[in-house]
């Protein structure tokens, strides 16, 4: 498969790269594991490819105010060699050696799948529930978009033309809060078919910390709001955790395939919020 | 349109003259010869095309290439050296590793990339590496057994090899 011919800019620096996606027709190149199959099968056209694979300031994985910076071309071979990553984030680094295979992961970047989009992404539900924030760029400034409010549907974010996504920063996990990420794969391709990730945190006084992020099941990843309120509050018991996973679905249009029709689906993603929600739990300290 | 990339491919400094949307998989079989890296399937599933960029497994039929430009590829052609097969061909040969071969070459690098920070897998943590490369002859157990004597005899050349150890 051959892609239509396109041009291609290699930057060297941030505010070349936004100089040239300010163009019509423009695209940001990242590890390409994304755009360019979707050139190569033509579901996806560009007139010139700004290759931003060389922009060091864009790269790697760095303690911030408690939390993390994760530049966006990170990989996610870095990100699982990160110590940052594996002592602070257990929950991002068990999900992201579930995604896609060694070589992608040595190609494909964190930023580059979420500027992508697929709403069956691990990592969407993932940052979703550990309330992860996006840096976005462009010739007019910068602004930080929460990951509730990016991911608006499929393949569709809050980017607007000629915005680059340069960064993911993470606050820090609540202290003592606990994190598991359940998801049922697509048997032949590891392809996410329903996929719940959940932080939460069970003190004295109950589960005052409930962030539930769902990827693969709707048009868009998603926060369970239902899901979260009817946890909150709650001794996170058993009866707790079925009443609260039940919700899992509530208020989206739960997606169809020939994987999985949207009736089982439905019930599949509430199965994953209450394997995700009990192994949190039992992990909150 | 066509640019000029120069890559160092097997030790060996070569420029090869491509079209912006030119793989990697194709400037190293049609533009240098090098035909031993596969295409597969051609859409980053099946791992036939998987060579080393820098020293990492990549799936060469996504990665265009001038984003190689500036880079160290090594392929299947780069792994015996004076005549003498690199441990992980011998022991793919030894184990009878490969039936038909098309995916003997992906396999063979990919376990390069595994073998290179991890010199002592377990069968499971090759089958996790191999995760990106298909065998249609059903191969995998005498795949996963090549891999793991070919670590056996890399552990027990760098430890025997005076200096090779890193």
């Amino acid at each position: 498969m051959i892609p239509a011919a396109f041009d291609y800019a290699k930057a060297s620096s941030v505010d070349e790269a936004l100089d040239l996606l300010a163009a019509d027709g423009s695209r940001a190149l990242a590890g390409g594991h994304s755009i360019l199959p979707l050139l190569k099968l033509r579901l996806a056209h560009a007139d010139r490819l700004v290759d931003i694979g060389g922009l060091a300031e864009l790269k790697g994985v760095a303690a911030h105010d408690g939390g993390l910076r994760i530049g966006a071309l990170t990989t996610y071979r870095e990100l699982l060699d990160s110590a940052l990553v594996s002592q602070g984030y257990p929950l991002l680094a068990e999900a992201t050696d579930r995604i896609a295979d060694l070589q992608v992961r040595n190609r494909g970047t964190v930023g580059g799948g979420v500027a992508h989009a697929d709403p069956a992404s691990d990592m969407a539900g993932i940052l979703l529930a550990l309330d992860a924030a996006f840096v976005l760029r462009s010739r007019g400034g910068t602004r930080t978009v929460a990951s509730r409010d990016f991911f608006r549907g499929a393949f569709t974010t809050a980017l607007a033309p000629g915005e680059l996504l340069t960064e993911i920063v993470l606050p820090p996990l609540p202290a003592g809060a606990g994190t598991a990420y359940a998801v049922q794969e697509q048997a032949a391709s590891g392809y996410p078919i329903a996929g719940v990730a959940a932080v939460v945190r069970r003190s004295a006084g109950g589960c005052d910390h409930v962030a539930v992020g769902v990827n693969g099941v709707a048009d868009a990843a998603y926060r369970a709001a239902a899901t979260e309120a009817t946890l909150r509050g709650t001794a996170g018991d058993a009866a707790a955790i079925a009443a609260a996973a039940a919700r899992v679905a509530e208020g989206v249009r739960v997606q169809g395939d020939i994987h999985a029709p949207a009736e089982y689906r439905a019930h599949l993603v509430s199965v994953m919020a209450g394997r995700a929600l009990e192994r949190a739990i039992a992990r909150s300290a | 349109m066509r640019r000029s990339v120069a890559l160092t491919v097997n030790g060996q400094a070569r420029t090869v003259e491509v079209e912006p949307r030119t793989m990697l998989v194709q400037a190293l079989r049609d533009g240098l010869g090098l035909t031993g890296t596969h295409v597969g399937c051609d859409t980053s599933q099946c791992g036939a095309c998987t060579v080393l960029m820098d020293g990492m497994a990549v799936k060469s039929c996504t990665v265009l290439a001038v984003q190689a430009d500036g880079s160290a590829v090594t392929t299947i052609e780069g792994m015996a050296h004076d005549g003498e097969l690199h441990p992980l061909q011998d022991a793919f040969w030894e184990n009878h590793g490969l039936q038909c071969g098309f995916c003997t070459p992906g396999m063979i690098m990919t376990a390069a990339d595994l073998l290179a920070g991890n010199p002592d897998p377990t069968d499971t943590e090759i089958r996790h590496a191999l995760e990106g490369n298909f065998c249609r002859c059903t191969g995998y157990q005498n795949i996963v057994k090549s891999i793991r004597a070919a670590a056996e005899q890399m552990r027990a050349a760098s430890v025997g090899g005076g200096g090779q150890a890193s």
